[in-house]
């Protein structure tokens, strides 16, 4: 029992919380078309990826912050915000492992992702993002012998434009909402991942994203594209240091999946949730769009979200092809002041398509917690099926948990079903955990962490330890 | 529109005896109508069923104006047979009789408040149109401890007198302690393309009873908007039945407040719609007290390209522990251009609470149909046996059995 203790007391506190001091480069503070071209110098984009980013400022300029979400937060000054910094050290990118800046290796080690290790382990491939650039990427040559391409963004742009300039904006174009219309026009870094035709990619593909400046929005890219009959599993991690002001993560991440293909994307997001009184916080308002583009294509997204103060999010699929599968699993947990609006699309547009939404959400102190979520069965989507849970689970009056599915039917040769339940933990299943022994935040655990288990046994192993520990830590506290 | 706004009102107000004060009233109303204009999809509550749209392509100009100095003849024939009954019968939104035979004079009483405009808790441009338009509206009160014997029956009849007008009607229902009423609402509309705008009111004092159920059988090509109100104070019931079938568009809203301990809520509805009709049900639960009960069901048959919403919240405050509220809805969509939307909203901000929903949507089941025909009956026997067990679970759940027997033969579901 004293080590349990130990152990939670070890991980009460957000112990991500930490900044690293590090010089960084940033472009001048403000959003403009300046800015924009900074950006795009620094990274010496060509003149077309300057163009998409020029496109979608002029797009956003038009555009008026959405306001129907239940989290209402205070307004966002876009001006006071730096769209650009960077490690100074990695100015001149670092050839591999060893020239990177040890203080940086030093975080990642502190956050449980020791890149040098990784080198001998066989494990993940990953690619480290540090505030606006990815510092490092491992497994390189092991990937490219199977013609995997997995690598920053920015450098993709360079040396595979053709693909870049295909699929960039083909799942979110620079005409889409307000955030996503940004990331299109200030995006700084994030991960590329090609898969060729017919490979089963041999390991995990891994992004770990970091907010280390303060006053910093990150705003990263990612894309993947699954060619014909391939298949990844990636997964996504993100971090940031303890701070008083709220800050802006809006990143957009695009999926591609061809004929056949399959791409399973999960998502651990602990994101520094504020202080006790809601004070600080990341604002994670993120956009994840996945297209079944091929025939038989799959994508499956999964995520456990239990950081940020303000979680607006809804990782979606258009199930394209005929027979294509759109999966969704989630948890949400939110405690202290965190609120969340999560939840997901499924756009059903060829024929025998099926999609799957399986949502589970956790409410306790003086959070709130929503889930929302779109099925649309078009009229030409025959045969196609639906079939969506969200259970709410509530812990205290001060907290609330809402479910807002919108579901609509244009196909009569298509099924959709939709249930929901909001409930607390039974005074019956605690007593009965009690009495065998275990203490009331232990028997919670038990009893949140089976409530879970359906999404949970998504994740791959790795991620599903990790999962399982920050469901527990994330409700400390909030019994009795 | 607006100068025909301004028009039909002048020309309204003139036929009616009002006190400066009240004309006040009334022309704030209207110019907060003018301002918002008819719901457009733009509005969350009207996602779903844009009513700006479908009056312009439904109806073209709609006039405001109505006569109601002179009078309609009742037409008695119209009345239900076989069941004893009171009567309010609207004819083209005028009142024309009110008639409480069969119970105790002094158990009801009848305020004319057309001079007062009772405050609606909504603040819908509809809610404006009305308070803006009505010409009489009446307060129905029945007295502590009576229970009237006989159903009430609220006749809603237009007649080809009529044609692109705009009819506002209001009813306020205050039940005092241990009372109870019994409300048919029937409508009976041979007239083309209006727009009905319906407001009830009902206030349900403790250990009141309140069933109301609301008839829209008759093919019309009429735009129907009916809101309604329910307050509940401790231990009260209400009981809700909608049957959505007859109009051109249809949209019913039920908001209902359950404000004391025990009281509870059925809402139980029926989408039956061909041709391009479009319906909507649209309820809204609040429970804000302590042990509060709500249970809904709707269940939908949509043929050709018909359209059926369904959009229903339950939201339970802080303060409202042991709550239970459930809620399902089903749809059957029989053509491959019937569409159905559903909105299933939950809001919850205690924990102690049980609240569910369910919602599906889908084709007729192929296997039950072959399990029919391998019985001996034809395709069409067995599609309409599965059609008729499917509505009929709603309908079984009218707990007033008089009122379950009219409404089993008006809509022909056999046992």
């Amino acid at each position: 029992m004293d080590n349990r203790q130990k152990e939670i007391d070890n991980l009460k506190d957000y112990k991500y919380g930490f900044t690293t001091d590090i010089e960084s480069t940033r472009a001048p503070k403000g959003l403009n078309e300046d800015v924009i071209r900074f950006i795009s110098n620094i990274k010496k984009e060509p003149q077309w990826m300057l163009d998409f980013r020029l496109k979608a400022f002029e797009r956003f300029k038009q555009l008026k912050e959405p306001d129907w979400q239940k989290p209402k937060y205070p307004k966002i000054d876009y001006q006071d915000l730096y769209y650009y910094s960077a490690p100074k050290s990695i100015k001149d990118k670092p050839k591999n492992l060893d020239d990177l800046d040890p203080k940086l290796l030093d975080t990642y080690k502190k956050l449980g992702i020791p890149l040098q290790e990784q080198k001998r382990l066989n494990g993940i491939a990953v690619d480290a993002v540090f505030d606006s650039v990815s510092v490092a990427t491992t497994f390189r040559e092991e990937l490219t012998k199977q013609g995997i391409i997995f690598c920053p963004i920015s450098e993709a742009i360079q040396n595979h434009p053709e693909l870049v300039k295909k699929y960039l904006g083909s799942v979110i174009p620079v005409t889409d909402h307000f955030f996503a219309t940004l990331n299109s026009a200030v995006f700084t870094d994030g991960s590329f991942a090609y898969i060729p035709e017919g490979v089963r990619c041999p390991m995990e593909l891994s992004t770990y994203f970091r907010i280390n400046a303060s006053n910093t929005g990150q705003f990263e890219r990612t894309l993947i594209v699954a060619d014909k009959g391939s298949y990844v599993s990636y997964l996504e991690g993100c971090t940031a240091p303890m701070r008083d002001e709220n800050q802006l993560h809006a990143a957009n991440v695009e999926l591609v999946a061809l004929d056949d293909a399959e791409i399973k994307y999960s998502t651990v997001q602990n994101w520094y949730p504020g202080d006790k009184d809601g004070k600080g916080g990341i604002y994670n308002f993120v956009t994840k769009r996945g297209l079944c583009k091929g025939k038989n294509s799959k994508i499956s997204w999964t995520q456990v979200e239990t950081g940020s103060a303000i979680t607006w999010k809804y990782p979606s699929c258009i199930l394209k092809g005929d027979n294509s599968v759109g999966e969704f699993y989630s948890i949400a947990i939110t405690n202290n002041h965190q609120k969340a609006d999560t939840g997901t699309k499924m756009i059903h547009l060829g024929k025998n398509t099926k999609s799957k939404i399986i949502s589970k959400g956790i409410s306790a102190g003086h959070s709130d917690m929503t889930y929302r979520g779109l099925v649309d069965i078009s009229p030409k989507a025959a045969n196609s099926n639906n079939y969506t849970q969200c259970d709410s689970l509530l812990m205290g009056n001060k907290c609330g948990a809402h479910t807002v599915p919108y579901i609509k039917n244009k196909n009569s040769e298509s099924n959709i079903a939709h249930e929901a339940t909001t409930s607390k933990i039974s005074e019956e299943q605690l007593h009965y955990c009690q009495q065998r022994g275990l203490s009331a935040e232990e028997a919670v655990g038990l009893i949140v962490n089976g409530f879970c288990k359906e999404v949970l046994q998504q994740l791959p192993m790795e991620f599903a330890v990790e999962a399982q520990k920050l469901v527990g830590i994330s409700l400390e506290g909030s019994v009795g | 529109m607006k100068e025909q706004l301004q028009k039909d009102f002048d020309n309204t107000i003139k036929n009616l005896t009002l006190s400066q004060r009240d004309i006040e009233i009334k022309k704030f109303y209207l110019d907060n109508f003018i301002n918002k204009g008819f719901p457009n999809r733009k509005e969350e509550d009207w996602k779903f069923s844009d009513l700006n749209q479908i009056i312009k392509k439904n109806i073209g100009e709609l006039s405001f104006y109505s006569d109601y100095t002179s009078t309609n003849k009742v037409d008695t024939s119209a009345f239900v047979d076989g069941l004893e009954h009171n009567k309010i019968v609207f004819i083209n939104g005028r009142i024309e009789k009110i008639d409480f035979d069969y119970e105790k004079k002094d158990q009801i009483e009848i305020i004319d408040q057309s001079e007062t405009i009772s405050k609606f808790n909504n603040n819908s441009s509809l809610s404006d149109l009305n308070s803006a338009f009505t010409n009489k509206s009446f307060k129905i009160v029945v007295k502590k401890g009576y229970q009237l014997t006989k159903p009430l029956i609220i006749y809603h009849t237009t007649n080809s007198k009529i044609w692109s007008k705009n009819i506002n009607l209001r009813l306020n229902f205050e039940l005092y302690e241990n009372s109870s009423l019994r409300l048919i609402d029937l409508f009976r509309d041979t007239s083309e393309k209006n727009f009905l705008n319906i407001f009830y009111n009902f206030d349900l004092k403790e250990n009141s009873i309140l069933k109301n159920y609301k008839v829209d059988k008759f093919e019309n090509k009429n735009i129907k908007y009916s809101f309604n109100n329910i307050e509940q104070d401790k231990n009260s019931i209400s009981e809700t039945f909608i049957l959505s079938s007859g109009s051109n568009f249809c949209k019913n809203e039920i908001n209902c407040n359950l404000k004391g301990e025990y009281s509870s809520a059925f809402v139980n509805g029926i989408f039956s719609i061909n041709n391009n009709k479009h319906h909507e049900i649209r309820t809204i639960i609040n429970h804000l007290t302590e042990n509060t009960k709500s249970y809904q069901l709707i269940k939908s048959v949509l043929e050709d390209s018909s359209r059926a919403v369904y959009q229903g919240k339950i939201f339970v405050n802080s303060k409202a522990q042991k709550t239970d509220g459930y809620q399902l809805s089903k749809a059957i969509l029989l053509n491959k251009d019937s569409e159905f939307n559903a909105k299933p909203e939950l809001e919850i901000y205690a924990d102690d609470v049980k609240c569910s929903h369910g919602s599906a949507s889908g084709s007729l089941n192929e296997e039950s149909i072959f399990y029919l025909m391998s019985r001996g009956l034809n395709y069409q026997q067995s599609r309409e046996l599965l059609i008729n067990g499917f509505l009929l679970d709603v309908v079984e759940k009218i707990t007033d059995p008089e009122v379950k027997n009219l409404i089993k033969n008006m809509i022909g579901i056999k046992e």
